[in-house]
Order: C-alpha cells, then sequence, then structure tokens
C-alpha cells in the first residue's frame, strides 16, 4: 500500500453551536479504491461528502491531497480533480441544454472555457452515441434531446458519464441510484460498476442498498454518530453479511 | 405609412434591449433591475459626451462601457454582498439617477444641431424614418449575430449552464459568480448602448427616460415567445426583435385608438400583463382546439 490519494486527519465539522456531525473522522483513501458507505439517516454520509468536495467548511482538521491541503480550496477549484454525482436526478444536468451539450461542457472540467467554438463536431456526436450506448437505455438515441425531456434514469446516466467525462482522481457518487426504479437502478448500478472497474477510477459510493454495498466495491465503510465504525476490504469484506452491517446502524 | 415605418423603425431599435435583457431573464433565469439605470446612463453618457464635441461612434461605445460598470456593480452586490438580485439591482438603479444628474449636469440636454449616428450624409437622403429603421437593423443584425457567436463558444456554453442549472455547473468546474457578473455586464452594456442610440434617434437625452424600460424589454421578450412558442435558442433572439416591432405596432394601432402619449406607461404595462397571462386565458378558454375544430372539415 503506497501513498493515499486523499486522507481525512481528525477532520470535525460543526454546524450550529457545537453540534458536531463528524467527530475528529480519519480516512485514507488510496487509489483504485471503490469503497461503499454505509450508515443511518443523519450518520454524517453526506456531510462527508460535502467537507471533501468543499461544500462544506471543516472546523478544525485536514483535507490531504497527495500531502497537500486543500481544506481551504473552493469547491470550483476541487472540482479540477473530484467529480460527483448526486441522488436527485434534476441536480447533476443542465435541463434546457441536449444531452450532448451537457457532455460537452463536462468535458471542459479542470480546462479553462475560452472565447471559442464549443467544437460540437460530427466525431464528437459518434463519440457520444458510443459511450452513451455503453450505459443501456437508449441515451444514445436522445443526444440532440433537452436533458430536461429524459427520464430520470437516463439523467442519472447522463450525470455519470459527465462525472467520468474527464477522469477524476476522485468519484463522489451520492445515493445516485437511490432515486430510480429497482430495475433501472440495477442497471445503472452494473454500468457503475463496470466503468469503475475498467477505468481503475477511485470512487466513494453512499448506499442505503445493503446488497449493493456488498457486492460492489472493494472496501466498505460504515459511519455512525459522525465516526468511521468499521472499514474492511478485500477478503474481510467479502466474508461480511448484511445482519453483521445491521449491528452497527444502531444510532 | 410613414408611421408605420417609424414604428418599425423603433421597434428595430428597441429591440436592443430586449435581446440585452434576454441574456438576464431567460438565460440566467433573474429579473435585472439595473436596465432601467443603464438606459438612462448610456444615454446621458454619450449625450453629454456629443454636446462636448466627441465622435458620436466613440460616445456610443462610451455608453456600452459604463452600461457594462453598472453592470459590475450589480453583479458584485449579489454574488459577492449576498444582497437579493432584485434588491441589488434597484440599488444600481437608483444610485444611476445621481450620476445622470452628474453626468448631464441637467435633467435634460438636446443634440440640436450635434452630429449624431443619425446625421450621416446618405441617412439624411433617405424617405422620413427609413434612417432609424436602416440604422435598427444593422445594428441589431451586428448584436444578434455576435451574441449568436457568443453563446455557441465553450464561454457562451458556461454563461448557459450557469443559468441553467447553477449547482451542475459548479460540480463541473464552472465559476458561476463570474458568469453572473459577466451576463450582468454585457446585458448592462448592451442596454446602455441601446439608451445611446435611442437618445440620438430622438435628438436628447431625459433624466426619467428610463422609466419603464424593463416593461417595454420583457413585452417584446413575451410577445416573441407567445407568438412563436417553441423555439432555439437562436430562434428565440430573433423572435425577441419581431417582438419588439410587434410591441411597436400594438402601440400605434392604441395610440390610433384615441389613446394620448401619457398613457404609454399604462399601455405597455397592459400589453406585457396581457401577452403574459395569454398562455393562461387560451388554455382556459380552449381557444386552440376551438381553432382547429373551427378550420376542420365537417364529420
Amino acid at each position: 500500500m503506497t501513498e493515499p490519494v486523499f486522507s481525512l486527519k481528525n477532520v470535525v465539522v460543526t454546524v450550529g453551536e457545537n453540534t458536531e456531525i463528524l467527530k475528529s473522522l480519519n480516512l485514507d483513501i488510496f487509489d483504485g479504491d471503490f469503497i461503499t458507505v454505509l450508515g443511518t439517516n443523519g450518520a454524517g454520509k453526506s456531510t462527508l461528502f460535502n467537507a471533501i468536495a468543499g461544500n462544506l467548511p471543516i472546523s478544525t482538521g485536514q483535507i490531504l491531497h497527495h500531502n497537500h491541503n486543500i481544506a481551504n480550496e473552493s469547491a470550483v477549484t476541487r472540482t479540477n480533480y473530484i467529480a460527483r454525482v448526486f441522488q436527485d436526478p434534476k441536480m447533476g444536468t443542465a435541463p434546457r441544454m441536449t444531452v450532448a451539450e451537457n457532455l460537452l461542457l463536462a468535458e471542459k472540467r479542470g480546462a479553462k472555457r475560452r472565447l471559442r467554438s464549443r467544437g460540437l463536431t460530427k466525431e464528437k456526436l459518434n463519440e457520444y452515441a458510443t459511450i452513451t450506448k455503453t450505459m443501456g437505455n437508449n441515451l444514445d438515441t436522445r443526444l440532440q434531446t433537452a436533458t430536461g425531456d429524459l427520464s430520470g434514469g437516463q439523467r442519472q446516466a447522463l450525470s455519470f458519464l459527465m462525472a467520468t467525462r474527464v477522469k477524476p482522481e476522485l468519484l463522489l457518487l451520492d445515493e445516485h441510484t437511490a432515486a430510480l426504479d429497482p430495475k433501472t437502478s440495477e442497471q445503472l448500478m452494473l454500468a457503475t460498476n463496470q466503468q469503475v472497474t475498467e477505468n481503475h477510477l477511485t470512487a466513494l459510493m453512499i448506499t442505503h442498498n445493503l446488497a449493493d454495498a456488498l457486492e460492489y466495491g472493494n472496501r466498505l465503510i460504515i459511519l455512525n454518530a459522525g465516526q468511521i465504525v468499521l472499514d474492511v476490504r478485500g477478503e474481510d469484506k467479502d466474508m461480511l453479511t448484511e445482519e453483521q452491517i445491521l449491528k452497527y446502524f444502531i444510532a | 405609412m410613414s408611421i408605420i415605418v417609424s414604428s418599425i423603425g423603433q421597434g428595430l431599435l428597441w429591440a436592443v434591449l430586449g435581446v440585452a435583457l434576454f441574456l438576464t431573464f431567460r438565460i440566467l433565469n433573474f429579473p435585472d433591475m439595473t436596465v432601467e439605470g443603464s438606459f438612462p446612463l448610456g444615454a446621458a453618457t454619450a449625450v453629454a459626451m456629443i454636446a462636448h464635441g466627441v465622435n458620436p461612434y466613440l460616445a456610443t461605445i462610451s455608453a456600452f462601457i459604463v452600461g457594462a460598470i453598472a453592470g459590475l456593480i450589480t453583479g458584485l452586490l449579489y454574488t459577492k454582498g449576498k444582497i437579493p438580485i432584485l434588491l441589488a439591482g434597484i440599488l444600481v438603479m437608483t444610485a444611476s439617477l445621481s450620476i445622470n444628474l452628474r453626468i448631464m449636469g441637467s435633467a435634460n440636454i438636446s443634440l440640436l444641431n450635434q452630429k449624431s449616428l443619425f446625421s450621416a450624409a446618405f441617412l439624411r437622403h433617405l424617405p422620413k424614418y427609413f434612417d432609424s429603421v436602416l440604422v435598427g437593423s444593422v445594428i441589431i443584425a451586428i448584436i444578434t449575430i455576435a451574441l449568436i457567436f457568443f453563446l455557441q463558444t465553450e464561454l457562451g456554453q458556461a454563461f448557459i449552464a450557469t443559468g441553467d442549472n447553477p449547482n451542475m455547473a459548479q460540480s463541473i468546474g464552472i465559476k458561476t459568480d463570474r458568469m453572473t457578473i459577466m451576463g450582468l455586464m454585457l446585458s448592462n452594456g448592451l442596454i446602455a448602448f441601446g439608451g445611446a442610440v435611442i437618445a440620438q434617434n430622438n435628438g436628447y437625452a431625459d433624466i426619467n427616460m428610463g422609466i419603464g424600460i424593463i416593461v417595454i424589454a420583457l413585452a417584446s421578450i413575451i410577445i416573441g415567445e407567445v407568438v412563436f412558442g417553441e423555439l432555439t435558442l437562436n430562434e428565440r433572439l430573433v423572435a425577441v426583435i419581431v417582438g419588439s416591432i410587434l410591441y411597436r405596432l400594438v402601440l400605434l394601432a392604441v395610440l390610433q385608438l384615441g389613446f394620448s402619449t401619457n398613457d404609454l406607461n399604462l399601455i405597455s404595462a397592459f400589453v406585457l400583463a396581457l401577452a403574459m397571462m395569454l398562455p393562461q386565458i387560451r388554455h382556459a378558454l380552449k381557444l386552440d382546439t376551438m381553432l382547429k375544430k373551427g378550420v376542420a372539415p365537417h364529420d
């Protein structure tokens, strides 16, 4: 095991006067980790994501990116290396812009947006048709459709593709399949797993689906009351059962 | 006939405001009240400069810059100062009233016997009012084509995304505050530019000429949308121009009915309210199905 890509050191997030949502949390994220994140409502899962992404300031502690503290970097700066897919299908796409336009926007993550033609060429459209086809939900036939007219599943698939269009050093999946029907949800989960594995992405995935948490990823963490109460990887994770997980869910 | 030409000319000149307001009202998705200040600001700047002997082209471009500064201030109050956009706009609008008086030195300055954009020799040989049609067409064509190109650039797309879904825009690294400020600067720059052109067309600048501007600009946007329905972004810009001309023709019709020019603001507000309610009225009265039935063959 080498240097972690991201490292959270004694991270505390406080709201109001002194309600600690994250209590001195420590987490090392290594290259290629696909970590499923479990925990009850209010355990601090979303807060953890917001702290990493920079949407929520941390009170004390450090967030290290290749040993460089990024705790004071803005959320927009952090998008240079962190990408995120939200639970709400409305959050991740621009509704009045087409699927192709959204993908094109995502392609410039981390690059300067200049006063030159956006370059939506035929080759680009063909490329987009290829990558959207991998999601298996007819997204490839709707490249010129405004995303507001897509189904929730198609929008989430698009959000996922946008997040990974430029390979992020860390992909945050915030219950990205939770708002979808079981079949669509499973389809997106399979596509997610395939992309993460094939492209060797480093990802954190919040889920309330215990079966998904056990099946996917190489590592699993459980949050409770703002702290990590279980952190298992590899074989230890494979041995884990749903019953054992539920024991950690007592608030 | 010549009053219709005059209306078309006015529609083309005022279309600049509709297209400019489109950038904030439709693309960024908020109402920017700054325009009621930046319009007379542009007029005052250009007219005062021309009255002091400055070249009218230079004076008109200066108006754009001054308007952009007004937009910058609104943008900073909104994004950095966290003042709600409506209030930020009203603050800058109110403040610019004083600035305008400083620039003009009095509540009204005339351009009598001064050179303006409309005093080129060939324009004066045109039949009456055709000068404003020609100048208006050229200006709005240049602005619209430039905006269409801009909106298709990487920067323009980031600007559109900012208005469409700021959350998503930020999550892919777009600096939404900067995009918002840029939009406000561009929009108010164009509004002030429009103010400068219209003041030169009228032959004077007046401290009160900003009153009701936002309603007129909105009317051209809304009328264009009501008339044409679903359109692409580029087509919508053109629809605003047509909307602006239609609005002038409606005003002309109303004035022909015997209303006085003192009633213009009342009429403007009424026309806008009516245009905005039209989709509801149409739906409530089932006008569409009624019309379709009317033209369908009897079965």
